[in-house]
């Protein structure tokens, strides 16, 4: 299955993202932040997108505008072609931190989304468990968060923020604070998971052979104020397999984005 | 858990325990009077005797210490939540409230006397001015230290300011909460006691300066026991709601932003 197949693919799900001239200025302790100049990104619905960039480039706040908890100060996004007004209802975001609530079971904490949203219980429940079993979180759901591993935790997060079927997954560096073991296992689940789902992906990352190794596209930041500096298709098919890794193609790309780096001065 | 609470309860009886026999040796030891320091026993014995008034009076200070402890709880909860949600109350009241703290409270029990006279209602005031604070001011703090990922989750997954206020807010702030809840249930009996002190004709502090006045010391030691069962079994019965209320996560013990009495 390749991407150009996803996005046109009956049942597939996803809607197009388009941040048209974006500004971002903001005010931290007292002075003015200026994290995003002039951003203008399409993101086709369906499509596995990874916004690279270095620490602080402002691609978080790209991500957080895309969800409409911020507003941009200068330009647009659109989601599904509608201007963005408030919060998109229908996003599932992944934090850099887990943020499950402590309170709550896994089952709960998962189950989120339906209680906010009002959705009927049992097909709910039923969808919870499946996504647990999917992530090999199956007999962790009367578990509260503090018993679990850094990775499990996160994985859960995962299966909160597909619960509702969202059109758009937002993913701000979520495998960023897990061991390396631990990140190629959740990728390897991710992958799975999209294979399933084929809904738009915005994911957020520094992490360069993970955005080759993941996405249909590349998009790379300059530093603050961040810029677009190029887009990269990654012409690999899908589903992938962790052996993608030793296809020379990936490293082409993979070399291609250090070189770039290397260029600006962020390498 | 369990197996370490009851052990935990097994040191306190046996401290307890050393305390009374060490005491009351002492007191035949050294041919203590009666008067100055009467013996565990002496109490005992007066505090069966006189068992009627003993209770009788408990069950007032009982009740003006728990209407005002109630009353703390009302005010306090939704006090705080307004504090932490409007910025105006916060720049205009708050600062009040953390200055009204620095009278001395107990300083103010004759005036409210003066005010609503010598019945239940000054002794009930008096306890729940003396017991509000500590609880406004955990309801503030706890609902501040809500992780704002939290609640830009919840504002995500479209959830109203209500709905992230029962789900999140609150939940997070609920250690906090109970946390001065439980100093609070300490709080208002001694302000129930204070107003008796200033005007009353029953209750345990009525009774302390009658028994004072009478050079009965074993009455009066007999009345402060009474006053511990009664701040002890508050503090427990607001543990015991925490326990039955707060899911496991949750039930810790955070004392914050103290007071002064």
């Amino acid at each position: 299955m390749t991407a150009s197949l996803a996005m046109g693919a009956p049942g597939a799900r996803g809607v197009s993202i388009a941040a048209s001239n974006i500004g971002m200025l903001f005010e931290r302790e007292g002075r003015a932040v200026h994290a995003l100049d002039d951003v203008t990104l399409d993101i086709p619905a369906g499509r596995f997108c990874y916004i690279l960039g270095p620490s602080g480039c402002g691609k978080s706040t790209l991500l957080m505008l895309v969800a409409g908890l911020y507003s941009p100060t200068r330009g647009r996004i659109a989601l599904d072609g509608q201007p963005l007004t408030g919060c998109y209802p229908n996003a599932g975001i992944v934090f850099q931190t887990d943020v499950l609530l402590p309170w709550l079971t896994v089952l709960d904490n998962v189950l989120l989304p339906a209680a906010v949203k009002r959705l009927p219980r049992e097909p709910a429940r039923a969808r919870a468990h499946q996504l647990l079993e999917r992530v090999g979180l199956g007999g962790f759901e009367i578990h509260y968060p503090s018993e679990l591993s850094g990775g499990m935790r996160q994985r859960a997060s995962l299966c909160r923020a597909l619960l509702h079927e969202p059109s758009v997954l937002l993913m701000d560096e979520p495998f960023g604070a897990l061991d390396a073991l631990t990140r190629e296992r959740m990728q390897t689940d991710l992958m799975k998971l999209w294979a399933d789902d084929l809904k738009t992906v915005m994911f957020i990352t520094h992490d360069i052979e993970e955005a080759v190794l993941l996405s249909d596209e590349v998009v790379v930041m300059s530093p603050r104020p961040g810029r677009i500096l190029r887009r990269l298709p990654i012409g690999l098919d899908h589903p992938r397999s962790p052996e993608v890794r030793r296809d020379p193609r990936f490293h082409r790309i993979v070399d291609e984005i250090r070189d770039l780096f290397h260029e600006t001065g962020i390498l | 858990m369990f197996q370490t609470r009851l052990s935990a309860g097994i040191r306190i009886a046996i401290g307890l325990a050393i305390i009374l026999v060490a005491w009351q040796a002492a007191t035949a030891v050294f041919h203590i009077p009666n008067y100055t320091l009467p013996s565990p026993s002496a109490i005992a014995a007066v505090m069966i005797k006189e068992w009627r008034p003993l209770l009788q009076n408990s069950l007032v200070t009982l009740q003006e210490s728990g209407l005002g402890f109630g009353l703390s709880i009302v005010v306090s909860v939704p006090l705080g939540i307004v504090i932490v949600y409007s910025r105006w109350v916060e720049q205009v009241v708050y600062p009040f409230l953390v200055a009204s703290q620095a009278i001395p409270k107990v300083a103010l029990a004759p005036i409210f006397v003066v005010w609503f006279g010598f019945g239940l209602l000054p002794k009930v005031l008096i306890a729940f001015f003396i017991a509000f604070f500590p609880i406004v001011v955990n309801t503030v703090v706890g609902m501040s230290r809500t992780p704002p990922e939290m609640i830009h989750l919840m504002r995500s997954l479209g959830a109203s300011p209500l709905q992230i206020l029962l789900r999140v807010r609150l939940p997070s702030a609920a250690p906090y909460i109970f946390a001065g809840v439980k100093v609070a249930a300490a709080f208002a009996v001694v302000g129930a006691i204070v107003g008796e002190f200033i005007a009353a004709n029953s209750g345990l502090g009525y009774m302390q300066l009658v028994a004072d006045n009478n050079f009965q010391t074993d009455l009066l030691f007999g009345t402060l026991v009474a006053l511990s069962v009664m701040g002890i079994a508050l503090f427990y019965l607001v543990g015991l709601v925490e326990f039955v209320v707060l899911p496991r996560p949750l039930r810790q013990n955070r004392i914050e932003g103290g007071s002064t009495l």
